[in-house]
C-alpha cells in the first residue's frame, strides 16, 4: 500500500531532469503541495484583509491568533509522529485532562507557579502511556489512542465532574490574551513563532529529523540502518503529550476556565490539518512548512467566514472538501504522470 | 483462479491449522475472546443485580437494549468495513444526515406511509457511503482521511440543510414515532432490527464466499488480489453497506427521540468504533466478528446503565471504557502471540 514512499522531503526539490511540459509541469505541482498550501493561505489573508477592513484590526488579529494556537501547537508534534506513519487521537483529551487538573489543582491551593509544570509533567506521562503501548508493545496507534482519547477524557470528568474552574490569576490570563507592549502583536504569537522554528529545523534539518522520515518510510529499513525507531516513537509521544498538555493550559487560561470538557473533538481538527498540510496518513512524507500554513489557512477561513457572519457550520464543509482534495490531488496527478510516461514509452518504441 | 470455496470458518486468510482435532486454533482462539466479553458482561450484569434487583426488571432490559440497539445497528457496518483493513469515520455524520433526511420527508408528506420515510433515511445514507466508497476506491485515498473529509461535509450538509432548526416531535406523524416505542411480541421493533441486522451480517460474513472474502481482504490485500478476489468491489460495497446501516441508524435514532437537529449523532463514531474493538475487530483488518462487536456495544451500554446502580459516579462511564479498549487490544495481542507461538511449535512437530 505504502510502495511509494520511500522519497523522504526530496519531494519538495525541482526534477533535476528536464522531461517534457506537461510531466515536468504536473511533477512540480506534485513536487510542491506545501508551497500551494502556503499560497493559497497567502491568497486567502490578502482576498481576507481587502474585502472585510474588520478582519486585518489588530484586535481581529489577536483573535486570530488566540484561536488558532492550540491546533498550531498540536500539529508540530502531531506532524512529527504522523511522519512516523502512527497517529495521536488523544491529544484533545490530555488537552482537557490538562486542564482539569489544574483547575483540581487551583482549587485545591496549589501555587500557579508549581500547577503549570505540574501539568506538563501530567501531559510527558499520559503522553508516555500511549508510547508504551503502541512503541513498546507495538499496539496499534490508532486504537491505543481511540482508548487513551476515551480514558483521559474520562479521567478529566472524574476529576473535575461537570464544574468550571475560573478564578485563575489575572496576570496569567491577560498575558494569554495580551498583546506586546502597544504593539498590535499577541503575546502568545512570539512563543508559537519559537515552537515552529525549533520543530521545523530538528525536523528538516537534524539527523534526528531524518531519522523520523526514515523511519515513517520503512520500520525495517530504517531499523538496518541503526535507527531505533520504538524509543524514537515514545519519545515523540511523550513530546506529542507535553504540547498538548501545555495546550490546555493556555486554553485554560484565554477561556479564564478550565473545565473537563475543553477542546472536545480537537484532535479531528488537528489531523486534519497536518494531513491537508500534505503529510502522508502513510508516513514517510511532508513538510512543516505545508502543515503550519494549512493551520493558518483554516484559522483565517475560519475567522473570514465569521465575519461575513456565514455560519461555522459551512466551514466544517470547506475543512472536509481541502482535506479529501488535498489527498487526491496528488493522486490525480500521479496517475496523468505515469499514463502520459506509458504513452511516451509506446511512442518511442 | 478461483478463490477455495470454503475458507475455514474464523481463520480469515491465515494459513489455517491443518488438523483433524476439530476446530481450528485461531477459531478456539477466537472462542476465548468472545467468551471473554459474554463473562465479563455476565459478571457485570449478576454484581449490578447483587446491587439492586430491579436491574434484571424486564423494562431495565428493554432499556439498555434500545440504548444498545442503534449503536448495535453502526457497529455492524463498521465491523464489515473494518475486517477488510479500512475504516469508517463519518458514522456518526451520516446518522446525522439520515435522521434529518426521513425527519423532514415525514414531516413534509403528511399522512404518507412511515416507508417513505424510512426509505429516504437508508437512501440517503447508502449516498453517503458510496461517496466514501468511490473516493477510497478511485481517489487511492486511504479511508481514514477520506472518512476524516466526509465526517466533516455530511456534518455541515446536514446543518446548512437545517439551518439551525430542529424537527420536533409534534411535527413528525404518530405512526413513525411509534416505531421508536412499539414491540414485537414484547421486544421493542428497534432491537428487533438491531438483532436481525446483527444475524444478517453475521451468517454472511462466516458462511458466504463474498464474505469470507472480506476477511482475506483485510488480512493482505495483494494476496487476495493475486486469489482472484475482486478487492475494489467488495470494499466500495462494504463501504455502502456500511453507509445504509448509518441510514437505518439514523431513520431510529428519529423515531426513538422524535426530535432531530443538525447534530444528531455527533461523536458517534468514536463509540461505534470503541465498541468494535472492544468486541474483538481489529483496526489493521482481517480479524473480528459481528458477533463480538455487538457484544461490545451491548457491554458499553450495560456499563453505562449500571454505573448509577452501583453508585459510582457517573462521571468514570467514559474513563473505563478507554481502559477496556486498552485491556482489549492488549489481550488480543496476547493471543495473537501466543497463537503464533502454538502453531510454532505444531509446524515444528511436523517437520
Amino acid at each position: 500500500m505504502s510502495t511509494d514512499t520511500i522519497e523522504p522531503a526530496t519531494t519538495a526539490q525541482p526534477d533535476t531532469a528536464g522531461r517534457t511540459s506537461t510531466v515536468g509541469r504536473v511533477r512540480e505541482v506534485l513536487a510542491g503541495w506545501d508551497s500551494a498550501i502556503i499560497a493559497i493561505t497567502v491568497v486567502v489573508l490578502v482576498v481576507a484583509s481587502v474585502t472585510n477592513p474588520d478582519f486585518g484590526s489588530s484586535r481581529n488579529f489577536t483573535f486570530l491568533v488566540l484561536d488558532l494556537a492550540p491546533i498550531f501547537l498540536i500539529a508540530l508534534p502531531m506532524t512529527f509522529i504522523i511522519i512516523t506513519g502512527e497517529i495521536d487521537l488523544s491529544v484533545a483529551s490530555v488537552l482537557g485532562l490538562s486542564g482539569a487538573a489544574m483547575g483540581w489543582m487551583w482549587n485545591n491551593g496549589f501555587a500557579i507557579e508549581m500547577i503549570i509544570p505540574m501539568c506538563i509533567l501530567l501531559g510527558c506521562l499520559l503522553g508516555a502511556l500511549n508510547g508504551f503501548l503502541v512503541a513498546k508493545l507495538g499496539l496499534p496507534s490508532l486504537a491505543v489512542t481511540i482508548g487513551t482519547l476515551a480514558l483521559f477524557r474520562g479521567l478529566a470528568f472524574v476529576l473535575l465532574g461537570d464544574q468550571a474552574v475560573s478564578n485563575f490569576p489575572r496576570a496569567y490570563t491577560s498575558w494569554v490574551t495580551g498583546t506586546v507592549g502597544g504593539t498590535s502583536i499577541p503575546n502568545l504569537a512570539i512563543p508559537l513563532v519559537v515552537a515552529a522554528v525549533v520543530f521545523a529545523v530538528i525536523l528538516q534539518a537534524t539527523p534526528l529529523g531524518r531519522d523520523i522520515y526514515a523511519t515513517g518510510a520503512s520500520d525495517t529499513a530504517a531499523r538496518f540502518a541503526g535507527i531505533d525507531g520504538a524509543r524514537l516513537k515514545f519519545w515523540l509521544y511523550v513530546v506529542c503529550g507535553a504540547v498538548a498538555a501545555l495546550a490546555g493550559v493556555l486554553w485554560s487560561l484565554r477561556y479564564s476556565s478550565a473545565r473537563a470538557d475543553n477542546g472536545s473533538g480537537l484532535e479531528l481538527a488537528v489531523v486534519a490539518a497536518v494531513l491537508l498540510g500534505g503529510v502522508s496518513i502513510f508516513g514517510g512524507k511532508g513538510r512543516l512548512a505545508g502543515v503550519l500554513a494549512a493551520v493558518v489557512l483554516l484559522a483565517t477561513l475560519q475567522n473570514a467566514l465569521r465575519l461575513e457572519d456565514i455560519s461555522n457550520e459551512a466551514l466544517t464543509i470547506v475543512t472536509g472538501v481541502l482535506l479529501i482534495v488535498a489527498v487526491l490531488l496528488p493522486n490525480l496527478l500521479k496517475t496523468v504522470r505515469t499514463s502520459a510516461q506509458r504513452r511516451k514509452l509506446q511512442n518511442a518504441s | 483462479m478461483s478463490a477455495p470455496t470454503r475458507v475455514a470458518p474464523s481463520g480469515a486468510a491465515k494459513p489455517s491449522v491443518k488438523s483433524d482435532e476439530g476446530p481450528s486454533l485461531i477459531e478456539k482462539v477466537l472462542q476465548v475472546r468472545s467468551l471473554g466479553i459474554l463473562a465479563a458482561l455476565i459478571v457485570l450484569v449478576v454484581v449490578t443485580t447483587m446491587q439492586n434487583s430491579n436491574f434484571l426488571s424486564s423494562q431495565s432490559i428493554r432499556d439498555i437494549l434500545l440504548a444498545a440497539s442503534i449503536v448495535g445497528v453502526l457497529v455492524v457496518g463498521q465491523t464489515v468495513v473494518m475486517i477488510t483493513k479500512n475504516i469508517d469515520l463519518s458514522v456518526g455524520s451520516v446518522l446525522g444526515l439520515s435522521a434529518f433526511a426521513a425527519g423532514s420527508v415525514m414531516k413534509g408528506a403528511d399522512g404518507a406511509p412511515i416507508v417513505v420515510g424510512i426509505l429516504a433515511g437508508i437512501v440517503v445514507g447508502a449516498i453517503c457511503g458510496l461517496a466514501n466508497a468511490l473516493l477510497v476506491r478511485f481517489g487511492g485515498v486511504p479511508a481514514l482521511v477520506v472518512t476524516l473529509g466526509t465526517m466533516y461535509i455530511f456534518r455541515g450538509i446536514a446543518y446548512l440543510w437545517a439551518g439551525g432548526e430542529q424537527i420536533t416531535a409534534d411535527e413528525m406523524p404518530s405512526n413513525f414515532l411509534k416505531l421508536g416505542t412499539a414491540t414485537l411480541l414484547g421486544v421493542p421493533v428497534l432491537v428487533v432490527v438491531a438483532v436481525v441486522a446483527v444475524v444478517l451480517a453475521g451468517v454472511y460474513l462466516r458462511r458466504y464466499r463474498s464474505g469470507r472474502d472480506l476477511y482475506a481482504i483485510g488480512s493482505n490485500g495483494h494476496a487476495a488480489e493475486l486469489a482472484g478476489i475482486a478487492v475494489g468491489k467488495r470494499i466500495l460495497l462494504a463501504f455502502v453497506f456500511s453507509g445504509a446501516m448509518a441510514g437505518i441508524a439514523g431513520v431510529m435514532f428519529a423515531a426513538r427521540f422524535g426530535t432531530v437537529d443538525a447534530a444528531a449523532g455527533s461523536g458517534y463514531e468514536l463509540n461505534v468504533i470503541a465498541a468494535a474493538v472492544v468486541g474483538g475487530v481489529a483496526v489493521v483488518g482481517g480479524v473480528g466478528t459481528v458477533w463480538g462487536a455487538a457484544l461490545g456495544a451491548l457491554l458499553l451500554t450495560t456499563i453505562n446503565s449500571s454505573l448509577p446502580v452501583l453508585q459510582i459516579n457517573q462521571f468514570w462511564q467514559q474513563a473505563i471504557v478507554g481502559a477496556l479498549i486498552l485491556i482489549a487490544i492488549a489481550a488480543d495481542r496476547l493471543l495473537a502471540v501466543r497463537a503464533a507461538q502454538q502453531l510454532r511449535k505444531r509446524s515444528a512437530h511436523v517437520d
